[in-house]
């Protein structure tokens, strides 16, 4: 009951801010679904200490069936686990400060009561793909938030470039859903079933051992490529990552990430940073079975995110819309969750996920904050010695900041969130015996070093400096309201504690108790030991290289302004392709979008118009029109000529029928 | 109720309408309304009494159900009607979709509406005889003559450039069906019965098979319609007023992939062995073509016309993936596809009545002046890119499925769709919906009424409903669909079997 409760209670919310709304109006919209949202959190973290850290074993409620078609037999279903608890509270003590901070946030605009349908829209799917048992209903989850987030980015629909960006989002989805969709036929193909109960059960005994008759049966045909059991759930894995890379927007499925970020800052906050974009990494670690045994797809994982980390930290670098830093920012974060993934480290992987959501959280909504204080002003540029006019926010900021950078003391259990979460990450890394064991932990460390240089940089041209903004905005700064600043409080209290209180059950000496097998590891996998025996310098890597981003930061913005821009004009090249993110919005645009349009254009004025029509009807047509000018020029037209053609015919079957059963 | 001809009655009720219309007078607005009226309730009672047939349907069992059969010509050809767990559904399609129709030409149609409703009323009857058909010369008597109602309410009351479009229509289905009525005649001669559970017992020769198929495949490609034989539909489309395009897209493109699994897989397993890589081909070329067409077009009809190319490509994929998830999900795409193609068009009809215009580019910004148009326009704009929990998802995700057992470039390639459809649909709807109006045309719109909400909720409420709760319609195909299944492969195995003990 009270599972199901968590997962319809927004549902509730949605439907009937969402129907009536207008009826009800803002303030009762805001209320109900806030409330509802409250009670969830509570039944939430309840869930979390039965389950988690409780005793309960894994278990699954059936709500309603779904489709029976030969051997596909779904339900409707809540699968709880401990995975689904971290989730469930992931999910909703982030949902719920957001849609309290919205109030604030949002409190002039007229289509509240849309908003936070919106909201409790996306919540209700991201717990539906979260408890789900089986791999349907995750990817009804799946398109489920897809479509929140496209209504959400595309929010305010005057402008252009919210219904661009939100068109956008939703298409690069779709190209990783396209992967998800085979990869779920595939699965289905190799396993005969596509509930999760019978994929993890019979995954271990898949693969065949070497000379056994199945060996060399070939599972999937694809252009010719034969493929054995190995390769075929190798295949499924890549298929179904390619839908957490469209999800989670890892490298060239990431490009509508930062655009999205024409939604509102607390969407922002809650679909585009802590919840939504960390499916791709849920997935993956829910389908840890299928993956800890196709050491192929891991490494593949543990490639992109670790490219990722690097790409999107590197533009994060040079961009001036303080929002879009945080959104490459989040793109980087999410490789390194991918890394973890992919070298086994699952438990290090949703605890940087938990960790993450908390600080990420708390950086976009003190970026909202910001931009409520100015007017509505993203560009950095524009901004600078705010620390003086609100100092909540700025301090709230600064700690966020401390977590993403993971400051902390070295070989000792004092720091912010990140310090613990993405520490782990990179150890693990170094130490795991992957194939790009090294190629991961130099990008990451690297990531590591640009995560901290602009995170502080961001911080530095917001609240220090000169005061760049115009007079007349400076003249309004104002600190904002409680209902937004009592959400920061929460998610700081997040950011800095939830670190050190986690980090033995998620990825440490509880991690058995703790997952119960939520996560699997193969027997191979002693990953969970051998970080702890990195070498000292190896340990120490992420340290300093956060000390040297912060180092730079503080000499590009604070010591000596002028730096960045000589830079810059130095190195014109690299600083337009940064600039510029690489030129994938160009590329994508070129090969895709106006191909796209160019064989639609040609296949239908060519082909359709020009030869199919040409050839076929419109030449028969003519004739038929010639004849029949000249011979049916006693009637009026074509319809009784027709209906004469009928005639004779069924006149002429009717005689032949009659004919033929008398003979 | 045992006794009673249900089925008939289902089927022939609208010509009680067509009478009562016969002696209604319609050069007044009384009189156009009280042939809106009667036509109305015409249909509603089809409908309701259609229930009663998919209550009274057992889907357990795979054979058909409440036969009725009369001495028609001569020995070998009668009435025969009857249902089985393919045709039921449809039928409840059919029945259900004709209210819509008559609602959106409430006051679309002002010249003649009593002889449009007549045509429709008749051809609602043909449509549903189509599905109920158990004798071949039946079923193409139905199936031919529905060609005539739709051919007028195109040419009398379609477009500027109706005649070309009715004449497209009518050249290509009739090219089409004349070889279906070839095939039926040698089948006749072959078997000396024209009864369709007699011929589906009878085992033809594989040449025979071979052309057959053939003869029959024209006819049905024609229809559903499969490329290159869909050029007609766009225009046909286009032409249409508003309820004939509803009964066009829901209804007559579903005769053909009907006819697929009626008889060419049951009837002619081993050629539809031989042939379904090139129908697979066919179906994948359909699906990424007409979606890549779809992206251009400008005129919103003609988009959607093209988009339900794209979906039937997925629907004839699915059949010939001749599995259960391929079977289901080529009937449950068929009907999904029926409810939201029927409902974008009504959505589509609801705007056109306004401005008077189909081009996307005098749109823009209707979200400001028809926020509830904008709501259920977007439903239906999700629903037709397939999204779950809508019923596009099942009938999708299973063809997918199926198709992907037998041949996994054919699911590769049909899977691009899920991208194409989201760019076509959703830039529609940017279009139309957001941004700012475009052109005079615009101005004063109001939003939908209660005559349009009753056309939009109760389509909305089938194909979420559908969406999460598709269980009925497969308990009431499953006994049918495996018996399908089983047969044409036990078909084919029976020949290859024969063939081993041959060397």
């Amino acid at each position: 009951m009270i599972y199901k409760l968590i997962v319809f209670l927004p549902l509730v919310g949605f439907l009937i801010a969402g129907l009536f709304g207008r009826q009800i109006g803002a303030k009762a919209s805001e209320f109900i679904t806030c409330g509802l949202m409250a009670i969830v959190v509570v039944l939430s973290w309840i869930v979390f200490f039965q389950v988690a850290l409780g005793s309960q074993e894994t278990m699954s409620i059936e709500v309603l069936r779904w489709i029976q078609s030969g051997n596909i037999d779904v339900f409707w279903a809540l699968r709880i686990d401990t995975l689904t608890a971290v989730m469930f509270v992931v999910v909703n003590t982030v949902s719920f400060l957001v849609h309290a901070y919205s109030i604030g946030y949002m409190h002039t605009d007229p289509h509240r009561p849309r908003f936070f349908a919106y909201l409790s829209l996306f919540t209700f799917t991201m717990l539906m793909l979260i408890t789900s048992d089986n791999l349907l209903q995750m990817f009804f989850g799946w398109e489920g938030v897809g479509l929140a987030s496209y209504l959400l980015i595309g929010f305010w629909y005057d402008r252009p470039s919210a219904n661009a960006a939100a068109m956008k989002a939703f298409i690069v989805n779709r190209v990783g859903d396209f992967g998800f969709m085979l990869g779920i036929a595939a699965v289905f193909v190799m396993f005969g079933s596509i509930n999760f109960e019978t994929i993890f059960a019979n995954a271990g005994t898949y693969i065949p051992v070497e000379g056994s008759p199945d060996a060399a049966r070939v599972v999937l045909n694809v252009f010719g490529l034969t493929l054995s059991r190995e390769g075929a759930l190798t295949a499924a894995c890549l298929l179904l990552f390619m839908g957490a890379m469209g999800k989670s927007a890892q490298f060239l499925l990431h490009t509508w990430l930062p655009d999205a970020m024409e939604g509102p800052t607390p969407v922002s906050a809650l679909i585009h940073a802590a919840t939504m974009v960390t499916a791709g990494v849920f997935l993956v670690a829910r389908m840890s079975p299928l993956f800890e045994h196709s050491p192929d797809a891991l490494t593949v994982v543990t490639i992109v995110g670790a490219i990722t980390a690097f790409f999107a930290a590197t533009v994060g670098l040079v961009q001036n819309d303080i929002k879009r830093v945080i959104a490459y920012s989040t793109c980087s974060q999410l490789g390194y969750m991918f890394v973890a993934l992919g070298v086994g480290a699952y438990g290090a992987a949703i605890f940087h996920l938990f960790t993450h959501a908390f600080f990420k959280a708390l950086l976009f909504l003190c970026a909202g904050s910001v931009i409520h204080a100015v007017d509505g002003e993203q560009d950095m540029r524009k901004m600078g010695g705010l620390r003086k006019h609100i100092p909540v926010t700025f301090w709230m900021m600064t700690i966020g900041t401390l977590a993403l950078t993971g400051v902390g003391i070295p070989f000792t259990p004092i720091g912010f969130a990140g310090f613990f979460s993405k520490d782990v990450i990179i150890e693990a890394a170094y130490a795991s015996h992957s194939a790009v064991s090294g190629f991961a932990f130099t990008m990451l460390v690297i990531a590591a070093l640009f995560t901290s240089f602009y995170s502080w940089r961001l911080a530095f041209l917001t609240f220090f400096g000169k005061e760049r903004a115009s007079h007349e905005v400076m003249h309004h700064v104002h600190e904002s309201p409680n209902v937004m600043l009592v959400p920061l409080y929460v998610l700081a209290i997040g950011a800095v504690l939830a670190g050190v209180i986690f980090e033995g059950y998620f990825y440490g000496e509880a991690y058995a108790e703790f997952w119960k097998g939520a996560l699997f590891t193969a027997e191979h996998n002693e990953l969970l030991e051998e970080f702890h025996h990195v070498p000292a310098l190896v340990a120490l890597s992420p340290f300093i290289a956060m000390l040297i981003g912060f180092v730079t930061a503080w000499y590009f913005y604070i010591k000596s302004p002028e730096t960045p821009k000589r830079l810059a004009a130095a190195q014109p090249g690299l600083y337009k392709f940064l600039l510029n993110k690489w030129y994938f919005d160009e590329l994508y645009d070129f090969l895709f979008v106006r191909s796209a349009k160019a064989l639609g254009r040609f296949f239908w004025q060519k082909v359709d118009v020009g030869t199919i029509d040409h050839f076929g009807p419109n030449g028969v047509a003519a004739r038929v029109v010639d004849t029949a000018n000249r011979v049916v020029r006693l009637q009026t037209g074509y319809l009784y000529h027709y209906a004469f053609t009928m005639l004779l015919g069924v006149a002429a079957l009717i005689t032949w029928m009659m004919l033929g059963s008398s003979v | 109720m045992t006794d009673w001809p249900i089925l008939s009655t289902v089927t022939f009720l609208p010509m009680v309408g067509v009478l009562l219309l016969v002696f209604t007078r319609d050069d007044t607005d009384d009189g156009r309304q009280n042939v809106m009226i009667i036509s109305l309730i015409t249909t509603i009672i089809t409908f309701l009494l259609s229930l009663f047939v998919w209550y009274g349907f057992d889907g357990s069992s795979a054979d058909y159900q409440m036969v009725e059969q009369y001495y028609w010509l001569g020995k070998g050809v009668s009435y025969h009607i009857g249902v089985d767990g393919l045709s039921v559904m449809f039928v409840v399609l059919a029945t259900f979709l004709m209210p819509f129709g008559v609602l959106t030409s409430w006051k679309a149609i002002t010249l003649h509406a009593r002889e449009y409703m007549i045509a429709f009323l008749v051809l609602e009857v043909l449509i549903v005889g189509v599905f109920v058909s158990m004798d071949l010369v039946l079923f193409y008597v139905f199936f031919e003559a529905s060609l005539i109602p739709m051919f007028l309410i195109i040419g009398v009351w379609g477009g500027p450039r109706r005649i070309y479009a009715s004449m497209k229509f009518f050249l290509y289905t009739l090219a089409g069906s004349v070889f279906m009525l070839v095939g039926i005649l040698v089948m006749y001669a072959e078997v000396g019965t024209t009864s369709i559970p007699v011929l589906l017992a009878y085992k033809f020769s594989p040449e025979m098979q071979f052309w057959l198929f053939l003869a029959f495949f024209l006819s049905f490609a024609v229809k559903v319609p499969m490329w290159p034989f869909h050029t007609w539909l766009p225009d046909a489309h286009v032409e249409a007023p508003t309820a004939g395009s509803v009964d066009l897209a829901a209804l007559l493109l579903k005769f053909g992939g009907y006819g697929f699994l009626r008889f060419s897989l049951p009837m002619f397993p081993l050629a539809s062995d031989y042939f379904t890589p090139m129908i697979l081909t066919l179906s994948v070329i359909a699906i990424i073509y007409a979606s890549l067409v779809a992206l251009m077009q400008t005129d919103i009809k003609k988009m959607i016309a093209y988009s339900s190319v794209a979906h039937m490509g997925y629907v004839t994929m699915a059949i010939f993936a001749v599995n259960q998830q391929g079977l289901h999900g080529a009937i449950f795409q068929m009907l999904s596809h029926g409810v939201i193609s029927g409902a974008l068009f009504l959505c589509v009809g609801i705007v056109y009545e306004r401005t008077h215009t189909r081009n996307v580019n005098d749109y823009g910004g209707l979200v400001h002046r028809m926020p509830k148009y904008a709501l259920a326009f977007l439903i239906f704009t999700m629903a037709n890119v397939g999204l779950p929990g809508t019923s596009a998802f099942v009938g999708e995700f299973l063809a997918t499925v199926g198709v992907f057992r037998v041949s996994v470039w054919t699911a590769f390639f049909a899977t691009t769709g899920v991208v194409l459809s989201a760019a076509y649909m959703l830039w529609l709807y940017r279009r139309m919906i957001f941004g700012q109006a475009k052109s005079p045309l615009m101005q004063g719109l109001v939003d939908i009424s209660f005559r349009e909400h009753c056309i939009v909720w109760p389509l909305i409420v089938v194909t979420i409903f559908f969406g999460i709760y598709p269980a009925p319609v497969f308990d009431a195909s499953a006994a049918t669909v495996d018996r399908i299944v089983t047969n044409y492969h036990s078909a084919i195995e029976a020949v290859a079997t024969a063939a081993q003990a041959a060397k």
